[in-house]
């Protein structure tokens, strides 16, 4: 898919995106300390149709991503051009407007929604803010439509979500998400908080939804196998920027980037018999903090590779080893690893 | 999830799943929400049922003083006294006995749950008007606004209500209702602004609140359908006690000579009329006291009854 | 806990004495037709309904399930903690051939951390936030063995290098909210095992961690588990990390064992409909650009579980028979059983079709 759809144009190009949450100290005057670089520099492509995973433990910044994108944070520095439109320099008007095209879904099925609404105003509400989309008299119907397409009941519209286990709110959310007919849907961490029975029926209905409705994703979880099976393309994150990109191939058999090799080594596989066979890289130490990286690769100082030179100059995400592969490390290397 | 109380009741201790709470199978109606659900609760609580009926009775006599003397045998009419009858004991007739200018006393007290309701009542409304809609600005916007509003509310906050109440109404030549409640209003919205001010900060970044403006929903419908529901339960928990400790005020301050003034009948003024002669007359003191008391008990276990059934820590 | 602690210390073997703990019990731990309810405004909740398994030394149980399957009340009421009004209607938890439901409170509590330990999810709430992680860990030979201030604080450090926090000597006088997740949860193991307890039960010990560092708190807990010979249950519901480490699985569902397997057999042909669901769901690389077979429906409401077996109604091979009946553990060889009527033609179905 990746292939064909890259000879079109992107629907979402983001730029060199940077978003710093300040640090600051003092009650009334308050002092700048520092900056928590949470996404510091990052750039993708996302083509039309196609699911964009983007990997990373905690604190990697991949949630960031997107709410930076969707303008719920402040951009502190970039650009992210929808159809040749920066995002970020859009006045509310337009940016309402955008909104039908860019929708979300969250990860916390239980947060996520409104509990003193019910079931059908939530499903409602894009229409009552963006009222030309669906009149007024239809919407009950329309509403109904939407929660049998995610798979609920259409009677459910008069409940309340906590009458949903998890994994029916997380329809509904969906349900919510498509309402206005987005060409975008950022997925972030949509499955993690769900049994994994649940868990697949969810990952099902967004590749069903994804056909019917030529849906392009951008899909943040830190399940890996997950982001896997759904996506055509995966970065993969640490410390606020993208240290690989490829696709699932180039990612998941033929990783480069040491970081990706020991992130990959270190899932556990629901195969007992492939225990002792797997050659597991065990990385030492926590995560550095994001307010203050390391200097040059920001990975350096927990990687087996890393030397004088890592320290001093900061590797580019630049193709290294097949076209379309690009990776931030001056000592890529392919290493097969048993998954 | 702090208002999600029923939730996690069905596996209380299953708390290594983060999708803890997945009781309802097929999606089957089994609680109803959290005002529902606080309801079902309060139903079969004693001291909210009793509360409750205490405060409907005082609630009609406050409105309807007649609704409490037609069939009393007494002098049933509060402004038609005679002085061959001060000081009167209590008896069949005359059941709370007769004040000082020979009034028939339980006539007299009737009429007083007029006052003490009604500016109870009023101030909170007011007061609670005030607090959740600037609280709920402090707390959504955060920045300069909220630094105003939050060191206003600081300031003020050093003021004791009854100093400050004290001090104003002083001031004040002519002092009915309207003056006194809103004295007390002035010095009685801080810790309902600075409720509602948090409440309003904790549901401001809330999952639901990033949907609505991922959706492109303006920041009066945010507040409005979004947060104020899901942040209003603390103020309205803490504003029923208040109307207890409103009307205590009110009577404090009647009883010090710098609230409402004669003629007015309040249970204030009673007592302050009354307290050099306790020991000869007692039931001049003791009847408007005991009313006084069993209205502020009743809001206040009110209140305590409401913040058990809304408070989902306490489930 | 060191090197010379091999032969039987007085406090262990007064201990011993004192609950009648027989060290040559058939197994480590015995737990027989366990149940916990829980009374609510909505009615009883069934947490567990009639849970066994044993545990021998050495052994890493895991007792999977999803949320609701009772897996971590279970732990719970093992341990004897079951927060009011939950209660244990039923059961026997068996440690050493002495009843721990029978015991009085006090020689529980003394059992607890000297013989059994849990850890939890969460290390942050499980630890106090307002003492120093050293007084944490000292404390426990304090309370429980008496020992004066600095030898416990010189074996604190001892235990904090042991599940290898670096530079523990620098650290041991730091509080709970100055260390990572990883490091916390370190924390958490090394008061669990200061005492060198027989049993460690581990409840999600790395649900809230990243892979990076999940993988080092695993590899951590089964070397320490080979250097003491304990035996450890690992409640998860993680299918990836139950096969890293467990040699012993329990599938719960609804509070009650669906399936028993050695690890595997469960993974290669299971012989419930459950657990092939559960394989089922999870993504695998070879099913790329296919859907997923998930399990239909939602995990059962605890106050109102279904009659006959608690899966009927999200099951495949569910049939007239599973509506009114209650499978019991049928079983399937020596060391199997399977709480399904159909067993055998799930077992033909995994065969075929997986892997």
């Amino acid at each position: 898919m990746s292939d064909s759809a890259k000879t079109t144009e992107p629907l979402l190009r983001v730029e060199n995106l940077v978003k710093w949450f300040p640090i600051t100290q003092g009650i009334v005057f308050q002092r700048h300390v520092g900056d928590v670089k949470a996404v510091d520099g990052v750039s993708f492509e996302l083509y039309p149709g196609e699911t964009l995973g983007l990997v990373g433990e905690s604190g990697c910044g991949k949630s960031t991503v997107a709410r930076t994108l969707l303008r719920l944070e402040q951009y502190t520095g970039g650009a992210a051009y929808y159809k040749g439109q920066d995002i970020f320099q859009l006045d509310p008007g337009e940016m309402r407007k955008l909104r039908r095209n860019i929708q979300i879904i969250f990860q916390d099925p239980y947060a996520s929604l409104n509990p003193r609404m019910t079931v059908g105003d939530i499903v409602m509400e894009p229409w009552e803010i963006h009222s030309d989309v669906v009149l007024k008299s239809q919407r009950r119907e329309r509403a109904k439509q939407l929660l049998d397409r995610v798979g609920l009941n259409p009677d459910y519209l008069n409940r309340y979500p906590h009458q949903f286990s998890g994994g029916q709110r997380q329809r509904i959310g969906v349900a919510r998400a498509l309402a206005l007919n987005p060409e975008i849907i950022i997925c972030d961490e949509p499955v993690s908080a769900l049994d994994v029975s649940v868990q697949a029926q969810v990952i099902n209905l967004l590749d069903e939804l994804q056909d019917e409705f030529n849906l392009s994703y951008i899909f943040i979880a830190h399940d890996l196998s997950v982001v896997r099976h759904i996506s055509d393309r995966v970065g993969v994150m640490y410390l606020g920027k993208i240290i690989e990109m490829g696709n699932d191939r180039d990612i998941y058999e033929h990783a480069v980037h040491p970081y990706t090799q020991a992130l990959l080594s270190a899932v556990p596989l629901p195969d007992p018999t492939k225990r002792d066979k797997r050659d597991r890289i065990l990385l030492e130490g926590d995560l550095p903090s994001p307010s203050d990286p390391p200097s040059g690769c920001n990975f350096r100082t927990r990687c087996w590779k890393a030397e004088d030179r890592c320290a001093e100059e900061e590797p580019d995400l630049i193709d290294r080893f097949d076209h379309g592969h690009p990776s931030a490390c001056f000592f890529a290397e392919p290493r097969t690893a048993v998954l | 999830m702090s208002s999600e109380p029923g939730t996690q009741a069905p596996q209380p201790a299953d708390t290594g799943d983060v999708s803890a709470g997945a009781a309802t199978g097929g999606g089957e109606l089994r609680e109803a929400g959290l005002w529902k659900d606080a309801w079902r609760q309060l139903r079969r609580n004693p001291l909210f049922l009793a509360s409750s009926f205490t405060i409907a009775v005082f609630g009609l006599m406050a409105a309807f003083p007649r609704l409490f003397l037609w069939f009393y045998p007494g002098n049933s009419s509060p402004r038609s006294c005679s002085l061959s009858n001060s000081v009167g004991r209590p008896s069949a007739t005359a059941w709370f006995g007769f004040d000082l200018q020979g009034c028939d006393y339980y006539t007299q007290v009737v009429y007083g749950a007029k006052v003490s309701m009604i500016v109870g009542i009023a101030t909170v409304i007011v007061a609670g008007s005030i607090a959740v809609v600037f609280g709920s600005l402090a707390g959504y916007y955060g920045g300069n606004i909220d630094t105003l509003i939050s060191r206003i509310t600081d300031i003020w906050f050093g003021i004791p209500l009854i100093l400050g109440a004290i001090v104003f109404l002083n001031a004040i030549g002519e002092r009915g209702l309207f003056q006194v409640t809103l004295v007390l209003v002035a010095f009685s919205w801080m810790t309902m602004l600075r409720l509602m001010r948090s409440a309003t900060i904790e549901k401001r970044d809330a999952d639901f609140v990033d949907a609505a403006r991922a959706l492109g929903a303006s920041t009066s419908r945010i507040i409005i359908k979004h947060i104020l529901p899901n942040a209003i339960a603390p103020v309205i928990v803490y504003g029923t006690i208040f109307v207890g400790i409103v009307i205590s005020v009110e009577a404090t301050l009647s009883f010090l000579g710098v609230g409402l003034q004669l003629p007015a009948i309040t249970w204030g003024l009673m007592i302050n009329s009354s307290f050099r002669r306790i020991l000869q007359v007692p039931h001049l003191l003791i009847f408007p006291g005991v009313f006084l008391s069993i209205v502020v008990l009743a809001f206040i276990v009110m209140g305590d009854a409401l913040r058990d059934a809304l408070d989902p820590r306490l489930r | 806990m060191t090197a010379d602690d091999t032969s039987t210390p007085d406090w262990e073997q007064s201990l011993d004495e004192e609950v009648g703990l027989d060290p040559g019990a058939e197994h480590l731990l015995d737990v027989r037709d366990l149940h916990v309810e829980f009374p609510t405004d909505y009615g009883v909740v069934n947490a567990v309904n009639g849970l066994s398994y044993t545990l021998d030394r050495g052994e890493t149980l895991a007792i999977l399930g999803e949320s609701g399957s009772g897996k971590s009340v279970s732990a719970l009421a093992v341990m004897g903690i079951i927060d009011k009004p939950g209660r244990i209607p039923k059961g026997e938890v068996y440690l050493q051939g002495v009843d721990l439901l029978q015991l009085p409170e006090r020689q529980l509590r003394d059992i607890r951390g000297e013989r059994i330990a849990m850890i939890f999810q969460d290390a942050l709430t499980a630890l106090n936030p307002v003492y120093s992680v050293g007084w944490q860990i000292a404390e426990m030979y304090r309370k429980h063995r008496g020992t004066d201030k600095k030898e416990a604080f010189a074996k604190a450090a001892e235990l904090m290098d042991r599940v290898r926090i670096p530079s523990a000597k620098r650290r041991i006088d730091e509080y709970p909210h100055q260390f990572s997740g990883g490091m916390r949860q370190r924390v958490m193991i090394a008061m669990a095992l200061a005492l060198d307890p027989d049993v460690l039960i581990a409840d999600e010990p790395t649900t809230a961690l990243d892979v990076t560092v999940q993988a080092q708190v695993m590899r951590l807990l089964s070397d320490l588990q080979d250097e003491t010979g304990m035996g450890m249950i690992l409640i998860t519901h993680d299918l990836g990390v139950v096969a890293e480490v467990c040699d012993n699985v329990n599938v719960m569902y609804a509070g009650r064992v669906m399936e028993r397997a050695k690890i595997h057999d469960l993974y290669a042909e299971p012989a419930h409909p459950y657990t092939l669901g559960l394989m089922r769901s999870i993504p695998r690389a070879d099913q790329k650009g296919r859907p997923l077979d998930p399990i239909r429906g939602q995990p059962p409401n605890l106050a109102a579980i279904p009659s006959g077996c608690e899966f009927h109604p999200r099951c495949n091979f569910a049939e007239d028979k599973c509506t009114v009946e209650e499978p019991p553990l049928y079983r399937v060889d020596e060391h199997r059983r399977s709480a399904c009527h159909f067993w055998e033609e799930v077992l033909r179905v995994g065969q075929r079709q997986d892997h």
